[in-house]
């Protein structure tokens, strides 16, 4: 059971836990208090094996290696694919080296990557947007063309905008993972490498809505919910339905009593709790389908909170008929 | 107590003397001063034929901004209700249908465009939070309505007329009148 510090904080961690995974053990421990130090993610995802080690805004610094080899680490490290040693340190937000290093991931990222936000239906809960907010700089220094793409309608309710994209491989694992038969993967190489299906054949698979939430931007978006409102606006509650196919447990979007998105519900990390599967997502979008459980918890940094009330305030039931009756016995 | 001003007197019951009694000296006193004001610069002036000239920071009734080539600026991004303190503002989003390239500049457009005159307290909030430069504040005055429902203004008030245009420029600063000036960036295209 190796024994790592990351950022001051202590954690012991069973073997082959990676460093991303202990930060985050670090911050969900209860009573923790303090700032968060678990590295940001675009590519690595929890759920999904083999994700990772793509996008490098994780980076950290190994100031030590070890109890037996204390020497640093040469270079900055992806957190999400280094396992932690016993006696090894850790510098995420505390070393200068590794937020100039992260600015300059968040640069590359955007390169690429339009700035259309106000149009985009993942503003609000995007995490680039998060990374650029809180990592990246003010000012672009790419003066060039950037690469477009012709919007690509994949089945009857995922969009796919290549231009968008930043290539985080999520999509295909989880398509990989989830669905028995693949029609997605990327095509060409570096600069010109593309999210694609053969010859834009649908996904026709149950799960295949999954793919829209685990895509940390807004290159796979809901085509049911397209432009129908900001984020921002809607309401999110946690409801649940009994269905065959998956756990039924999803989050609703509703804008009045008009649902206009189901998702399914994102952790603290924007993963998936569990996979919802198609009929959920898309086909049932009356209040009636659902059992409403309560306003869902939104994190107070988010532009989701906005006018967002969680606490549910006591319901008083006046039993009318009962308390004539008591003030009949008293008299 | 010290006084605050230097023209406060303390009232005293003593007997008026002669002078006082007489009355006439103080009514003539008091007719110089307001004979005195016929002469004077008159502050009133004959609203509505003239009219003051407005601050140059003056924030009046609302504008809704084409592009050069004709086109709807706003792509109901939502950012001026979020902005708004006075929740005055409400929208409804809508695709754009190949073929109204030149209506609408971004994909996506307002197709309701709502602003509550009563509520908007004129702040400029969301002139601040626009990020394609579509609204903007103006010189202009709402004008008195007999319905309360009229005072929701919708697009057919806001958005400006594609040969009527609303001049804004004493609402930009300096600064982002010099970058406008750079056509390389995407921004100003």
């Amino acid at each position: 059971m190796p024994k790592v510090t990351i950022d001051g904080h202590s954690i012991v961690v069973p073997d082959g836990t990676t460093i991303l995974q202990a930060a985050r053990m670090i911050v969900d421990a209860p009573g923790y208090i303090g700032e968060n130090i678990a590295p940001p993610t675009m590519c690595y995802h929890s759920k999904l094996k083999t994700s990772g080690g793509y996008c490098r805004s994780c980076i950290v610094k190994v100031s030590k290696g070890s109890e037996k080899d204390p020497r640093p680490m040469p270079k900055l490290v992806a957190s999400c694919r280094t396992t932690v040693m016993d006696g090894m340190e850790v510098m995420n937000t505390t070393s200068p080296e590794v937020l100039e290093a992260r600015r300059g991931v968040v640069e590359f990222l955007l390169i690429n990557h339009p700035l259309d936000c106000p149009v985009c239906d993942q503003a609000g809960e995007c995490h680039l947007q998060d990374l650029g907010y809180e990592n990246g700089g003010s000012k672009t220094r790419y003066d060039f063309k950037r690469r477009t793409f012709a919007k690509i309608d994949i089945g009857p309710f995922i969009k796919l905008h290549m231009t968008r994209c930043i290539m985080c491989f999520r999509c295909v694992k989880a398509a990989d993972q989830l669905t028995n038969n693949r029609y997605q993967g990327m095509l060409f190489r570096g600069d010109a490498s593309e999210i694609s299906t053969y010859i834009e054949k649908a996904i026709d698979n149950d799960f295949s809505g999954n793919l829209i939430d685990v895509c940390p931007v807004g290159a796979l978006t809901d085509r049911t919910f397209r432009f129908k409102s900001r984020v921002w606006f809607t309401k999110p509650m946690d409801a649940h339905r009994s269905c065959t196919k998956c756990s039924g447990k999803v989050a609703l979007w509703e804008k009045g009593n008009e649902i206009l998105r189901v998702t399914a519900r994102k952790d603290k990390w924007g993963e998936p709790e569990s996979w919802i599967c198609n009929e959920c997502r898309f086909e049932k979008k009356n209040i009636n389908d659902w059992v409403i459980e309560g306003p869902r918890h939104i994190d107070p940094h988010s532009v989701i909170s906005l006018n967002h009330y969680e606490n549910v305030v006591a319901t008083m039931k006046l039993d009318v008929a009962k308390q004539q009756k008591q003030l009949a016995d008293k008299k | 107590m010290q006084p605050l001003t230097n023209r406060s007197k303390v009232v005293v019951n003593k007997e008026m003397s002669l002078y006082e009694k007489i009355y006439l000296p103080a009514i003539i006193s008091g007719m110089m001063i307001t004979m005195s004001h016929f002469f004077k610069k008159k502050p009133t002036i004959q609203y509505p034929e003239q009219t003051r000239e407005f601050s140059g920071v003056y924030r009046g009734q609302h504008v809704l901004k084409r592009d050069d080539n004709g086109a709807e600026r706003c792509t109901a991004c939502g950012l001026c209700a979020v902005a708004c303190p006075a929740e005055a503002i409400t929208m409804t989003a809508a695709e754009r249908k190949p073929g109204e390239e030149k209506l609408y500049r971004e994909e996506k457009y307002a197709a309701v465009y709502e602003i509550n005159m009563l509520r908007c307290i004129f702040c400029g909030d969301c002139e601040d939070a626009c990020p394609k430069e579509a609204i903007f504040l103006t010189d202009r005055k709402v004008n008195s309505e007999l319905k309360r429902n009229s005072f929701i203004y919708g697009k057919n008030i806001l958005v400006e007329g594609v040969d009527k245009r609303v001049d804004v420029s004493r609402r930009q600063t300096p600064a982002v009148l010099e970058f406008k000036k750079h056509k390389e960036f995407e921004h100003n295209r």
